[in-house]
């Protein structure tokens, strides 16, 4: 794909595929080209492998863990982990992110609720929350508790951050077009501040479901009896890489799903805004 | 809405020197204005000093004067964004109601909502207590009274500024004021572009028969639009003109130019006598 999306550098890059006598039309293209650079990885780990430049008990082969995953699928093991740590998952994300969006939304519309509590989030955001795990076993225990808060309070600052960052930003001239053509406080805020903010939010959001992997697979690596996390650390002592590393692709593409599906949302919420206009 | 019947005046030979108010059709909800002693400071800085008017129903004014002359606070104040230091302020419809929470207004900028398609954009204008469909039906009919009928399902980032402001216009026109203000509404566009709104807005004003206030900076444009331009120095009322030529108006109008002449003389005067 051209750098430069003109007219001429279109005619060019056309001129250059009829030459190589291959030929993608430019939405197959688009869509098989991120998908090059993992699958040329995939290919030469495979390789590397099966001629034997890495030992099978640093990595193993991309066919070993296929076959982890098959294995481990059919004993029903690995279904039950990535449920429990989904569940885990997004229900710190809906605890969490509920915290943090009713508070950015009170701290961005109201002087008092701002002053009130801004500058104790903002305290308390400065400290990394993975530091609370050795009290948050303490309190917990390693039950569903400890991970519930403990990906709460991680995905609470980018989103209260965020959405308070979007309010406070929503453009005052509309606020004050809103107040002139007779809206209420309800009304202005659905109809104005909400959807001005809303960007913001999603920026916040995304933000966030990175912190709530991150956080999941700390707390379930370090203090948990089931999901994706322990499944990896139990492996670990009897040696089994493949399934230690099946746990990072699992990962991988909870992570890339949870944005995939971030992204479709945002961009049905957006699509009033150019930038997301095809 | 109807439109009380009027004589329209052949030429401004026939027009009598100072009843604008009977030149124009009045429409059935229009409101007078009526300011008294009016003032407003802000801080030490009095940017309003007394300011005495009354504007009859349906009669489009337009107020000019140089930048920090006070005008755009005096259409802020008229609109209830800001409250007067002192003075009075009445509006009355010729049922003899206070209708200022009816008075609209169009900003410089179109200010509409992005995320509203151009259609519900203008049915802000109406208020949220009114039925969704009959809110639609008026925003069609308010869209079309502007020209935009087929930009009904866009989003306003498709509209050029023009357009735009078109549809503020439609959402400010949709609830049917008694007055309507405009503040510079027509200072972001293209010479060509602001031509054909003079006109839309002449002719929607003289279809409708609202009061207007329209603040300017452009004195070819209030001649064009106005029955009287009241020229604002230092917060003070400096002059006060009648233009009682007949609508809709010619640009190249030797009578227009020589009015705008003296208005232009009228607002640099007090610069030290150019």
């Amino acid at each position: 794909m051209s750098t430069f999306d003109t007219p001429i550098g279109r005619a060019l890059t056309e001129r250059k595929t009829v030459k190589a006598g291959f030929r993608l039309s430019r939405p197959a293209r688009a869509t098989l080209l991120p998908y090059l650079v993992p699958v040329a990885i995939i290919a030469f780990w495979q390789l590397g492998c099966s001629v034997g430049w890495i030992s099978s008990r640093i990595m193993p082969s991309p066919a070993d863990v296929a076959r982890a995953f098959w294995s481990t699928t059919l004993t029903g093991q690995l279904p039950h982990d990535i449920l429990v740590s989904a569940a885990r998952a997004f229900g710190g994300l809906l605890v969490g992110g509920s915290i943090g969006f009713l508070l950015g939304i009170a701290n961005g519309v109201s002087k008092v609720s701002e002053q009130l509590t801004d500058t104790t989030l903002q305290m308390l955001r400065t400290i990394p929350h993975l530091a609370m795990i050795p009290l948050v076993i303490l309190w917990f225990g390693i039950g569903e508790e400890s991970k519930l808060f403990l990906t709460s309070l991680g995905v609470l600052f980018p989103v209260y951050l965020n959405t308070y960052h979007g309010v406070r930003n929503v453009d005052r001239d509309l606020i004050e077009m809103g107040r002139v053509y007779g809206m209420g406080s309800w009304t202005l805020f659905r109809k104005v501040i909400f959807p001005g903010a809303l960007p913001s939010i999603f920026v916040g959001l995304r933000y966030a479901l990175g912190i709530m992997w991150l956080t999941l697979i700390v707390s379930e690596s370090i203090a948990a009896s089931s999901g994706i996390g322990h499944m990896a650390n139990n492996a670990r002592e009897f040696m089994m890489t493949d399934v230690v590393v099946l746990a990072l692709v699992i990962y991988a593409l909870l992570g890339k799903l949870a944005d995939v599906v971030a992204r479709a949302l945002e961009r049905r919420a957006l699509r009033w805004n150019p930038v997301y206009q095809k | 809405m109807t439109i009380v019947a009027h004589e329209r005046f052949q030429s401004p030979a026939d027009a009598p020197d100072y009843e604008i108010d009977r030149v124009n059709p009045v429409g059935a909800g229009a409101a007078a204005i009526t300011l008294k002693g009016l003032e407003k400071s802000f801080g030490g800085n009095r940017v309003l000093r007394g300011i005495n008017l009354h504007i009859p129903a349906g009669q489009f004014v337009a107020v000019i004067g140089k930048s920090g002359c006070g005008k755009s606070t005096l259409l802020r104040i008229l609109m209830g964004l800001d409250a007067p230091t002192a003075g009075e302020l009445h509006f009355e419809d010729a049922a003899g109601t206070d209708t200022q929470a009816n008075a609209r207004i169009v900003f410089q900028e179109p200010r509409l909502l992005p995320w509203l398609s151009v259609a519900e954009n203008v049915v802000v204008g109406l208020g949220d207590k009114i039925d969704k469909r009959v809110a639609l039906r008026g925003a069609e009919a308010a869209l079309s009274e502007v020209q935009l009928s087929e930009k009904t399902g866009d989003w306003p980032s498709q509209l050029s500024g023009g357009q735009r402001q078109r549809v503020a216009l439609a959402r400010a026109l949709v609830s049917k004021p008694g007055v309507l203000a405009l503040d510079e509404p027509l200072g972001a566009l293209d010479a060509l572009t602001r031509i054909s709104m003079q006109e839309l807005l002449n002719r929607v004003w003289r279809e409708l028969g609202f009061t207007a206030v329209l603040v300017t900076h452009d004195v070819s444009e209030a001649v064009h639009l106005a029955d009287r331009v009241i020229v604002l120095d230092e917060g003070r009322v400096a002059l006060d003109l009648a233009i009682p030529h007949p609508h809709p108006r010619r640009h190249g109008n030797a009578d227009l130019a020589e009015l705008e002449g003296r208005l232009l003389a009228a607002i640099l005067g007090s610069d030290g006598g150019h």
